[in-house]
This record gives C-alpha cells, sequence and structure tokens, in this order.
C-alpha cells in the first residue's frame, strides 16, 4: 500500500490503532514502528509526523531510531524486495557467484531500487537459515542452496 | 488427555512453509477426519527439524518414519498407507543417507552415534510446541513446581551454580554467579531478560528452541525470577524471527491461562510475567546493554559497562540478561540435580553445547554433543567428512566473531578451557568448514564486511577501523596491497581490540589477528607474489573501490 492512496485522516487513524495495539510508551516505540513500517513497506513521512504528534517526541529522534535499525526504512522500497546474504557460511559455498549473477541480472547494486519500481536490492548479513545457504529471500519467499544459474528463474517468478 | 496412537510432525521451518508445508498441515488434518482417525491422530507443524535436503518433511511417530519431500497431492497416500493400512507409503521417504547426523536428535536414534546427549533439545522436535499439554506429559513445569514449592531462592541459586553452568551467549560467564549479583541487590523491580537476538552468522540454534519448545524458555525464565526476585521477564527476540515470535507468545497465553505465569504461582507467593519484545534488525542489539537500550525504545548502542546490567540493567534496575541456550538448562538441572548434570561434558564446561555444522562438509545442521568433542570428530560422525573427499583447511568457530582455527588444531576439545588454551574462542556454536578451496584473505574480508555493516557508529575505532581494514583486505585480494598495507592492518587489528566501546569491535580484530596468526604465508603470497594460492580472489588489480 503507498501513502498516495490514503488521505491523511486515513493515515492518522492507522497510526492511531498501531500506538493503541502497543501503548504509547517508550518501548512500544520499536514495535510500533516496525508494524507502520510492516503496512507501507517503509515509514513514510506522513506517518512520521502524526506519530511524533501522538507520541509526544520529536520527529528527529523518530528517524534517529528508525535509521538505526535495518528492518526499518525511511525511504520507499520497489515493488519486490531481495535481500542476498552475504555473511561467510553462504559465501563459501558458493554465494560470491550468485551475488555477481544477481547483480548482473538486474543492473542493481547494494541499496539500489531499479527505476521502475520492481526491485530493491539489499545484502544482508545472516538470514538465519544458513544450513541451506546460499540464501535469497524475496519479499517472504525464501529460497536457499541458490545456485547462479536458477537466479533468473527465481526472478522470473515476480511480476 | 486423550490416548494417542500417532503423532505426526511437519516441518514448518520457512523453506517449508516456502515450499507448501502449510498445505500439506491442512490436508493431513483433512484426511485425518475423513478416515475418522482425529481422535487417535495429532498433527502438528514443528519449525525447523534439523535437516534441510528434502523439505517439507513429514515424521511419524512412534515409528519415527520420515517422509519427504511431501507434496500436498500425496497426502492422501500417506495417510491410506502409513496411518490407515500401518505400513510404510511407499516412494515417499527421505533417503536414508542423508538420515545419520541431521536428525542427530531422533529418539530412535538416541545413543547411537557415540557422544549423543540432548539437554537442550530434548523436546524440540518431539513435541507439539502449541500445545502445553504434550510440554507438561513431557516432564514440564516440573522443576518450576519443585523449585517453588520444594527450595529456597537461594537453593536454587546454588543448585546452578554447583552444575557449573556457564553462558552460551558467547562470553561463558558462570550463569549461577551472575543470578547471585542481582540476588544480592535490593533495589527494585528486577528484571529476568531472555536474549533471543541470535544474529551471528551461521547461528540458528536458539530458533530452534524457540521454534521447537518455547515452554521451556518460560519455566526457565520463571525459575530464574523466583531465584533472583524478579517478577517481570523480557524475550528479546531477532525481529525476523516470526514464527518464534507466534510460537513463544501462544505459548506464553497457555502458560497464563494454566498458572505458569501470573499471580501466586503453584499456591507461592512468587508472581512472574514476561513480554514478548520483537527486534527490527540490528546484529549490535545482541550486545546485553544494546538489547537494554533497544528495549527502552533507543537506538542500540551499547552503553559503557562497569556499571552491569546485574546492578544498572533495564530501566536502570538489577537486570539477568541470559541467552536461550543457557537458559534452557535450567529447569533440567533444577529437576535432576547439578551431580546429575555435571555428569555431561568436562569437569570445567559441564553440560552439553549446540552446534550448527555448515559449509564444505556433506551434512549441514544442528547438534547437540557434550562439551569437549573435538572438530575432527564433530565433521567426521556429524558432518559424515569433507565434500568431494576434500581436506580441512580451516573451520571459523562462533560466526565472525569466533576464531578461525587451523586444521592443526581439529583435535583440541570444543569446550571453553581447552579453546581459551589454545588461543581460540568458542563463540556461539556456529562451526563453518572451510575446505581447501577457501582464502584466508577473502574470508577476513567477508567477515570485516559483517563488522563494518553492523558497527553502530557511536565509537570512532570501531566506525573507521572495520571501514578501513575492510579497504585493505579488498586492496589485497585485488593484488594491489602493499607491504604498508599489512602493517596498517596490524596496527588495526591492535586499535580495535584496544579502543573499541564494546565487543562488536573489539571482536572485529579476531579475524585478521587469527589469519596473521596461522596463515601468514598465504597472505603474504597476495601482497609479494599477487597471487590468490586458494584461487578464490580476483587479483585484478583493479584499485580497491572505496566502500
Ligand atoms: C556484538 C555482540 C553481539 C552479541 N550477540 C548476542 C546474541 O545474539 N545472543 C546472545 O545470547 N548473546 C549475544 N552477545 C552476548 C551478550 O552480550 C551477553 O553476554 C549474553 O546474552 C549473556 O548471556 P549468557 O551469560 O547466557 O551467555 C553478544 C555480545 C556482543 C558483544
Ligand atoms: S550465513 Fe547466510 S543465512 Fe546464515
Amino acid at each position: 500500500m503507498t501513502v498516495g492512496t490514503k488521505s491523511a485522516q486515513d493515515v492518522n487513524s492507522l497510526v492511531q490503532e498501531v500506538v493503541g495495539r502497543h501503548g504509547a510508551t517508550a518501548e512500544a516505540l520499536v514495535p510500533i514502528l516496525s508494524d507502520i513500517n510492516q503496512e507501507f513497506g517503509y515509514l513514510p513521512s506522513e506517518t512520521m509526523a502524526a506519530l511524533s504528534q501522538t507520541l509526544r517526541v520529536p520527529k528527529s529522534q523518530l528517524f534517529s531510531v528508525a535509521s538505526f535499525y535495518e528492518m526499518l526504512s525511511t525511504k520507499p522500497r520497489g515493488r519486490h524486495v531481495i535481500q542476498f546474504c552475504e555473511s561467510a557460511p553462504c559465501h563459501v559455498v558458493g554465494g560470491r557467484q550468485v551475488w555477481q549473477t544477481l547483480q548482473d541480472e538486474l543492473g542493481l547494486e547494494t541499496g539500489e531500487t531499479s527505476e521502475d519500481g520492481k526491485w530493491t536490492l539489499l545484502t544482508s548479513s545472516c538470514l538465519g537459515i544458513c544450513g541451506v545457504g546460499p540464501v535469497i529471500i524475496v519479499d517472504d519467499d525464501i529460497y536457499g542452496n541458490v545456485a547462479p544459474d536458477g537466479v533468473p528463474e527465481i526472478l522470473a517468478r515476480y511480476a | 488427555m486423550k490416548p494417542i496412537r500417532s503423532l505426526v510432525l511437519v516441518s514448518s521451518d520457512p523453506e517449508s512453509i516456502g515450499r507448501g508445508a502449510q498445505e500439506v498441515h491442512r490436508r493431513l488434518q483433512r484426511a485425518i477426519e475423513a478416515a475418522d482417525l482425529e481422535n487417535e491422530v495429532v498433527v502438528s507443524m514443528v519449525g525447523d527439524v534439523g535437516r534441510h535436503d528434502a523439505l517439507p518433511m513429514v515424521i511419524i511417530y512412534p515409528e519415527a518414519t520420515i517422509y519427504g519431500p511431501v507434496t500436498p497431492e500425496n497426502v492422501p497416500f500417506l495417510v491410506e498407507e502409513h496411518l490407515v493400512e500401518r505400513r510404510i507409503a511407499a516412494g515417499l521417504e527421505a533417503s536414508t543417507r542423508e538420515l545419520s547426523g541431521r536428525i542427530a536428535w531422533l529418539s530412535a536414534r538416541r545413543g547411537t552415534l557415540p557422544a549423543e546427549q540432548r539437554i537442550v533439545l530434548a523436546r524440540a522436535g518431539l513435541i507439539d510446541p502449541e500445545n502445553v499439554e504434550d510440554y507438561i506429559v513431557h516432564d514440564g513445569y516440573e522443576a518450576l513446581a519443585k523449585a517453588l514449592t520444594e527450595m529456597t531462592p537461594a537453593e536454587v541459586i546454588n543448585e546452578i551454580g554447583k552444575s557449573g553452568l556457564k553462558g552460551r551467549g558467547g562470553a561463558g560467564f558462570p550463569t549461577g554467579m551472575k543470578w547471585r549479583f542481582v540476588s544480592q541487590t535490593d533495589d527494585y523491580p528486577k528484571y529476568i531478560i531472555c536474549n533471543a537476538d541470535e544474529s551471528e552468522p551461521g547461528t540458528f540454534k536458539d530458533r530452534l528452541i524457540l521454534e521447537g519448545d518455547p515452554h521451556s524458555v518460560i519455566e526457565a525464565m520463571a525459575i530464574a525470577g523466583y531465584a533472583v526476585g524478579a517478577n517481570e521477564g523480557y524475550i528479546y527476540i531477532r525481529g525476523e524471527y516470526v514464527l518464534a515470535q507466534e510460537r513463544l507468545a501462544t505459548a506464553i497465553s497457555q502458560a497464563r491461562q494454566m498458572g505458569f505465569l501470573g499471580e501466586t504461582i503453584f499456591g507461592s507467593d512468587f508472581s512472574f510475567d514476561i513480554h514478548i519484545h520483537a527486534g527490527a534488525g540490528a546484529y549490535i542489539c545482541g550486545e546485553e546493554t544494546a538489547l537494554i537500550e533497544s528495549i527502552e525504545g533507543k537506538r542500540g548502542e551499547p552503553r559503557s559497562r562497569p556499571p552491569y546490567p546485574t546492578t544498572h540493567g533495564l530501566w536502570g534496575k538489577p537486570s539477568v540478561v541470559n541467552n536461550v541456550e543457557t537458559i534452557v538448562n535450567v529447569p533440567p538441572i533444577i529437576q535432576h540435580g547439578a551431580a546429575w548434570y555435571r555428569r555431561f561434558g568436562t569437569s570445567n564446561s559441564p553440560g552439553t553445547k549446540v552446534y550448527t555444522i555448515l559449509g564444505n562438509v556433506n551434512v549441514t545442521g544442528l547438534i547437540e554433543v557434550p562439551m569437549g568433542i573435538t572438530l575432527r570428530e564433530v565433521i567426521a560422525i556429524y558432518g559424515k567428512g569433507m565434500q568431494d573427499g576434500a581436506s580441512l583447511k580451516l573451520a571459523q568457530t562462533g560466526g565472525s566473531s569466533g576464531s578461525i582455527v587451523p586444521a592443526s588444531l581439529q583435535d583440541t576439545p570444543l569446550d571453553f578451557d581447552s579453546y581459551a588454551r589454545a588461543g581460540v574462542s568458542l563463540g556461539s556454536g556456529a562451526l563453518l568448514i572451510c575446505n581447501e578451496d577457501t582464502c584466508v584473505v577473502d574470508l577476513a574480508k567477508v567477515s570485516l564486511n559483517f563488522f563494518k555493516r553492523e558497527s553502530c557508529g557511536k565509537c570512532t575505532p570501531c566506525r573507521v577501523g572495520t571501514q578501513r581494514a575492510y579497504q585493505i583486505l579488498t586492496a589485497i585480494s585485488e593484488g594491489v596491497g602493499t607491504q604498508q598495507d599489512l602493517d596498517d592492518l596490524q596496527m588495526l587489528s591492535e586499535n580495535l581490540t584496544e579502543f573499541s566501546h564494546c565487543g562488536l569491535g573489539q571482536t572485529a580484530s579476531v579475524p585478521i589477528r587469527d589469519v596473521f596468526r596461522h596463515f601468514r604465508a598465504e597472505v603474504d603470497a597476495h601482497v609479494q607474489l599477487k597471487v590468490c594460492p586458494a584461487g578464490a580472489c580476483p587479483m585484478s588489480g583493479q584499485l580497491a573501490k572505496a566502500a
């Protein structure tokens, strides 16, 4: 969902609902941001403004916290987000070659989003599924034991 | 409780889910109902079964037959053959060659391997993790009952102290001593924090415990609370571990309903409750003071220590922080006693250790073995040998912050003391086994890349040091490294150890130090001869890209 399709009122009521779910306490901040991020795919500045008012926390502090955590994004991402594990256990079983293929296929570097807004390519530290490395996650789909020549097939699954 | 004839378990790690495990589960339920067996057969999703070659897998007890990969279309045949006709569903069995080792924990196999012993993972994969009754049938909450009704808090701490249990989160700190520190302060409230942030590359042992046996974590935390005088607990769990979060939430609400959490537990005057706090993706939040900052809604930047969390933890109050694997050792110790626990492992490192075996071995996966087994044994017995008959070059133990251990140390017992004496560290329990095709410069580069990206940036030695070290290693791997680079690297490594604010920066120097210590000639070949003996580095002579 993009923020464009929502009115300011909707954004506000969504923020209220998420805050209601977790409570307006300091320890709820990261869970609140996670939920909003989950809803939009990132943290639109409209939601940060609404949150700042509700929690009475300066926007700068919200951004400072949000920018710290990898699962939170202050920038819009592509329709599909690819996470590639670049840690050693995946690397030594062929991850290096898979990464090369992934970059070539997409023409993207780490952290970039394609011009058509389809893909965002991210590298990640261990994704916790190293038993089947090399590992790629596309959105919520996990691919293990990935070989370089399997990459185009994986990408072709996404519209 | 209903008499159950068969227990059907469906693997539901993320990969299995991706391959349709949920649909298999749904169809199993329907087929079992259709066969009128729902009163005799229990079907359950069990998380990661420790074996990943034929997912999704269906394991049926008591026979311990393993089927896989099972598709939704296979289900009617499987139910008809195995559960109705009571014979093996031919053609669906997972290959037996792979069976050895990966599912080292199957009850049918217990005791058949030389050093196999399960304490921490005794129930994982055997019980239905969403069913509290199943946990209770398997001795669940007995240790909590014993502690609350038969022991004083001091006796509980004594027993844990006598058991010799040491922290499994990386530092190996004695758990009994940590609890004693917290119990001795009279500042209230106190907190029990379970560290389930597990983000060390190559480590997924805690996830398996959380997904497979969530009640054991709850029971253990309640015992810890009773021992030190805390009434509230937090589980700080890695944000990506969604299934584990759901399992824990279910388990906590069940425990509340049954009165294992809440007020006056087991009729005592002890009350305890637990919150789940999910992280949002930051390795540094596994460091205990960063973790506490993160719960408090801040950036997860480590605090200066001392003071330690034992006196100034969450909200400035005394807090026990224990790793998942550490704390689930507690109920069995309370139930069977410290003397029983000391029968496993070595005298200085009693108990078992859970390891993940990864890299160039035939069988990867997860094992729980007594402390003191050697790397050679792990590779031969559980890894089923090196892939393609290659030879071992090195192992990286404990993820990026562990050590790079050369093959010459493969007979050193894997326990805290033997490893410390050999100048290496056990870390979190990941064993990355590498063959001769692995280049040490490349490995150090990948490890430094990890630290560079995970450095929280608060202190300069770590932020700049990891960046710079990564750049130099990249230059060396591209064949443009100089003698000066090597000297700089050496100095950077020393500075990281000495001046970094927290453990992240301090351990970032370890891969460099180990590579210099054990593989100096190979590094020199890159710089002086411009060759990568393992053939892994690009050596293209391009200028290193500033990262
Ligand atoms: C950079 C860094 C990351 C850490 N990550 C974890 C982790 O993911 N899980 C964990 O249990 N301990 C981790 N630790 C260790 C904790 O700070 C702490 O020592 C541990 O949770 C204590 O529990 P234990 O005594 O049961 O081992 C980390 C330490 C450092 C310096
Ligand atoms: S190292 Fe790649 S998923 Fe763990």
